[in-house]
């Protein structure tokens, strides 16, 4: 649970005790419930698939004071699930589209926005200043930060994520009643993939409702948090697979090596999560192979207009290739080992994919295993491609 | 005969099987012959030291093998193992 500061000062206007009614007559939450509800302050960092559904349900319950941290612009590509936003919203700032669809919603809630990405400099800080975090971001540095920055903070983490028709949640670092701390993310999974092996959504894809179940159950336990209604999802890690609608809980426990909260722990601040995550240290390939070399998608344009030869492989799906497609050899970046020999040495060869992320993996993975020189990766992938080449092309 | 249970990130590297049903006596049994059944699993499951990755955890029912003898956890007839990978989607 939580300790709520000021609950007893709160007073409901008649319009406030009819919109929450609901809430009021269910025995064990009444309106000292809603007192809590309303004295809360609540930190919801990203405002995607998960921090959209998430919003929504905080604000109708009352929560009195939500902080909302996002430093994207809405894209039409989020509309198929984030479901605070409008199609009129496309290139707003998220949070200020954010906060006035909220505060239509709710007029009784206090929204405090913040423009910006979080990081090692900003997080203890605005963490510090809230009673409950909801985690709805999307990438392992951040859930590291998040992670960390809450514990050190000394406050609960409430934690969901996605993958295609995945879906994970659990409640970390709960305070027990005995003050006693539940498990955190690390003691789940003491480090993050090695960066490439796990897609992310943006490439992998998600089922658009799958962050509305999974950012509804977050709501619902950050509400229980708040309270002390229920039984709060600490020491249990819930697994939903939409696909097959298998649901599992597992238990979860604390790791005694792990840095922050083990019995020796080695960890006392925020440290640098890109470097952690493994995102931008591949030092000893570069010093090997030299920096890699980019193309950019005017230059790209120019050797096909000038009937330059040079072999175009492209590392996405299948699917995405029906998408949209530049015309290169389709070659999925899980089987470019497989089918090196397709690659020409005498020639330049430009690996391309969606944004240049993937591209990037691959330029790496063929370095390693091989001596070729001539590799250039696509700065922006196809996406950079339609913004500057041709914008007939849809973007996904 | 035990079941292991795939999840959504990894089907694509295990021909798109939910589950997998195999004889084992042990969990590393059983993710060793899961992996020789599917081995482009392999470099997901483990790294280059044989160990089984950090952001893979193995459960035996709702319990992290961790909690047991590891991978040396024994298994019998109609046991029931998952492998839970850390996601990272939410955002997006």
């Amino acid at each position: 649970m939580v300790n709520i500061e000021n609950v007893e000062e709160i007073k409901f206007s008649k319009e406030e005790l009819e919109r929450y009614s609901r809430h009021l007559i269910i025995p064990e939450f009444n309106i000292e419930g809603q007192k809590k509800l309303k004295a809360a302050r609540v930190l919801v960092i990203g405002t995607g698939g998960l921090g959209t559904p998430l919003l929504l349900y905080l604000t109708a319950a009352g929560v009195g004071n939500i902080g909302i941290v996002d430093f994207d612009v809405v894209d039409t590509s989020n509309l198929q699930r984030q479901v605070l936003f409008t199609t009129q919203d496309v290139g707003r700032p998220k949070v200020e589209a954010a906060r006035e669809r909220l505060s239509a919603l709710n007029p009784f809630v206090n929204f405090e926005i913040f423009n910006l990405k979080l990081d090692s400099s900003n997080a203890l800080d605005l963490i510090s200043k809230y009673d409950v975090i909801a985690d709805g971001t999307d990438n392992f540095p951040t859930r590291y930060l998040v992670n960390d920055a809450t514990v050190l903070a000394g406050k609960v983490n409430v934690f969901a994520s996605i993958f295609r028709f995945e879906g994970q949640a659990s409640v970390f670092n709960y305070k027990f009643p005995d003050d006693s701390r539940g498990p955190n993310y690390r003691d789940l999974f003491p480090t993050p993939p090695p960066p490439g092996l796990v897609p992310s959504c943006a490439e992998g894809g998600v089922l658009g409702v799958l962050p509305g179940i999974l950012g509804s159950i977050q709501a619902n336990e950050v509400i229980k948090v708040i309270t002390g209604v229920g039984e709060p999802l600490a020491g249990r890690l819930f697994q939903f697979d939409a696909s097959e609608f298998k649901t599992r809980i597992f238990k979860l426990t604390k790791d005694p090596d792990n840095p922050l909260t083990g019995t020796n722990p080695t960890q006392k601040e925020l440290i640098d999560y890109e470097y952690f995550c493994n995102i931008n240290n591949h030092a000893s390939i570069e010093e090997k192979n030299g920096k890699e070399q980019e193309i950019t998608v005017t230059q790209l344009n120019d050797w096909i207009l000038t009937g330059k030869k040079f072999q175009l492989i492209d590392v996405r799906e299948p699917y995405e290739f029906d998408i949209v497609n530049l015309g290169g050899m389709l070659i999925p970046k899980n089987e470019i080992l497989n089918h090196l020999a397709a690659l020409n040495p005498e020639t330049d060869i430009v690996i391309h994919c969606r944004s240049g992320r993937r591209s990037h993996d691959v330029i790496r993975l063929i370095h390693q295993h091989t001596n070729l020189k001539k590799l250039y990766n696509l700065k922006g992938g196809i996406l950079a491609w339609v913004d500057e080449i041709d914008p007939s092309l849809p973007k996904y | 005969m035990i079941t292991i249970f795939i999840p959504t990130p990894l089907r694509r590297f295990a021909a798109e099987q939910t589950q997998v049903r195999l004889n084992a006596r042990t969990v590393s049994e059983a993710v060793q012959s899961l992996t020789s059944i599917h081995p482009s699993l392999k470099p997901y499951l483990f790294d280059e030291s044989e160990v089984i990755r950090k952001h893979v955890r193995l459960y035996l029912g709702d319990e992290d093998v961790r909690e047991k003898q590891g991978i040396h956890t024994s298994l019998k007839e109609g046991d029931e193992l998952s492998i839970i990978p850390a996601i990272a989607g939410g955002k997006y």
